[in-house]
């Protein structure tokens, strides 16, 4: 299992509070995780990453072990401690906005 | 005993406002969709608890929501809108071409006699439609490929698809407005289409008269005889009666002829409401004066409606969404403000109170009249 923790506006849109676990089919990387939370909560496809270029929407981070994966390649894998459940990947929302 | 309910999509969230047919008391209920940009909500013909509602924000982009229920509840659904085939180029402001990229729905449309179909006008222009109820999109392509499409320009606001009107005579008619490409028609459920623009003139395009480029804002058409066209364009008021074949000034007397919202009275098909609206860059209303303005001729003969709105120190802006009739006995005529008002008038413009003075932006107004 893969810890996620949802900006709030997704938590409201997929009726979840705090973080998801998803179940990962092979190596846990940003693009199996993304898959398994869009599997399990569809309404969430789109909002994350664009439908057809499956690129992350430019005012959203990954973040997990105080680092920035955010330019990562979205089949690298994720870091152990991920993988382990010690630590969340987390799906943030740029500070913007009116 | 008939009641009345505006849908209100704002800045921050959805709200909606229902009284009976008195239009004195209001009960206001939202925000829906809490910190999203609602662009438009607006509810089925034949099936009035049916609603859509666009929901969108820069973070995660579009969704679509559905309510079975009159807004008590939503759902969302599909919210993919892909071009159909490549997606080509249209022009950017400095005249180059840019590609065809999806940002959001300005418009939903339900349609007259299937609460399942819904039309979806979204930027980069094109028009989209469900047949199950939002479940999937389909982009009605012949608009965007009709031959003029890698011409068209973005206006201020984005190059968006923001006025669908389907015809009740004709089930094979559709009007669209786009800024700033101008007017379409199809007469064939939205295998070909045309521009409609002939009479407009616009001076900001190399050719004023051309047929794509004008700034178009909104078009209103009275359901009783849907070959008037009534139009706010970027400036000039507009008339057709011809289907949008020819159109004619009808600016008359207006203090301005620049303005975003047009609508037609319920039962007076030649009464029509604009809000007059200061411009190119100031987009307030002239003098801090906020005043409808009303024809009881079909353009050219304007008197300003002002009994309960503010007449001093007033700049918000109407946008082209933001007014909407209902069909009560006595019109009943509503408008929403970039400064979170709205106001109705439960005597076809004759004097005016706010429902609610303190939403967020508002950026769209519909109505229901529910029996």
């Amino acid at each position: 299992m893969i810890r996620v923790l949802l900006p709030a506006h997704l938590r409201t849109l997929a009726q979840v509070s705090g973080e998801v676990k998803v179940t990962v089919e092979g190596p846990a990387t940003q693009r199996s995780v993304l898959d398994a939370l869009e599997a399990s909560y569809p309404m969430l496809r789109g909002t994350i990453r664009d439908h057809v270029t499956q690129q992350r929407r430019p005012f959203l981070r990954f973040f997990a072990c105080a680092e920035d994966l955010s330019h990562e390649p979205p089949d690298a894998p994720l870091p152990d401690a991920v993988v382990t459940e010690a630590e969340p990947f987390l799906v943030i929302a740029a500070v913007a906005g009116g | 005993m008939s009641k009345v309910r505006l849908l209100v999509g704002t800045r921050k969230g959805a709200f909606i406002l229902a009284s009976d047919g008195k239009r004195e008391q209001w009960d206001v209920s939202g925000p829906f969709f809490a910190g999203w940009e609602i662009y438009h909500l607006k509810g089925s013909a034949v099936d009035p608890n049916r609603l859509y509602a666009s929901q969108s924000t820069g973070w995660h982009g579009q969704l679509i929501q559905r309510s079975d229920d009159g807004g008590k509840t939503w759902q969302p659904v599909d919210n993919k809108f892909v071009y159909d085939g490549v997606a080509g180029t249209h022009q950017w402001y400095d005249g180059t071409p840019h590609p065809w990229e999806f940002k959001r729905v300005w418009h939903l449309e339900p349609s007259l006699n299937d609460p399942d179909t819904v039309y979806a006008g979204v930027e980069d222009a094109a028009l989209f439609r469900s047949k199950d109820a939002g479940q999937s999109w389909q982009e009605i392509s012949g608009l965007r490929k009709h031959g003029s499409g890698p011409h068209w320009q973005p206006g201020a606001g984005g190059m968006c698809l923001h006025t669908v009107i389907l015809d009740p005579a004709n089930p094979g008619r559709i009007f669209i407005a786009i800024s700033s490409a101008g007017a379409f028609r199809t007469d064939d459920g939205g295998e070909t289409w045309r521009p409609i623009n002939r009479g407009l003139k616009s001076a900001h395009i190399p050719d004023p008269e051309a047929e794509v480029g004008h700034c178009v804002h909104h078009i209103a058409m009275h359901p009783s005889r849907p070959d008037v066209l009534f139009m706010q364009k970027h400036w000039d008021v507009m008339r057709s009666d011809n289907a949008g074949d020819s159109w004619e000034e009808v600016s008359g007397n207006l203090p301005t002829d620049f303005g975003f919202a047009i609508d037609v009275h319920a039962h007076q098909p030649e009464t029509i409401y604009v809000v007059p609206i200061k411009s190119d860059s100031e987009h307030y209303p002239p003098d801090g004066k906020l005043r409808v303005f009303r024809s009881r001729t079909g353009g050219n003969e304007w008197e300003a409606l002002s009994n309960g709105l503010p007449q001093r120190d007033c700049y918000v802006n109407v946008l082209r969404d933001a007014m909407a009739v209902d069909s009560l006995d006595t019109c009943g005529i509503y408008f929403g403000t970039t400064g979170g008002q709205v106001y109705a008038s439960s005597d076809a413009g004759d004097h005016w109170a706010p429902i609610v003075r303190d939403l967020p932006a508002v950026l769209s107004v519909e109505v229901q009249t529910l029996s």
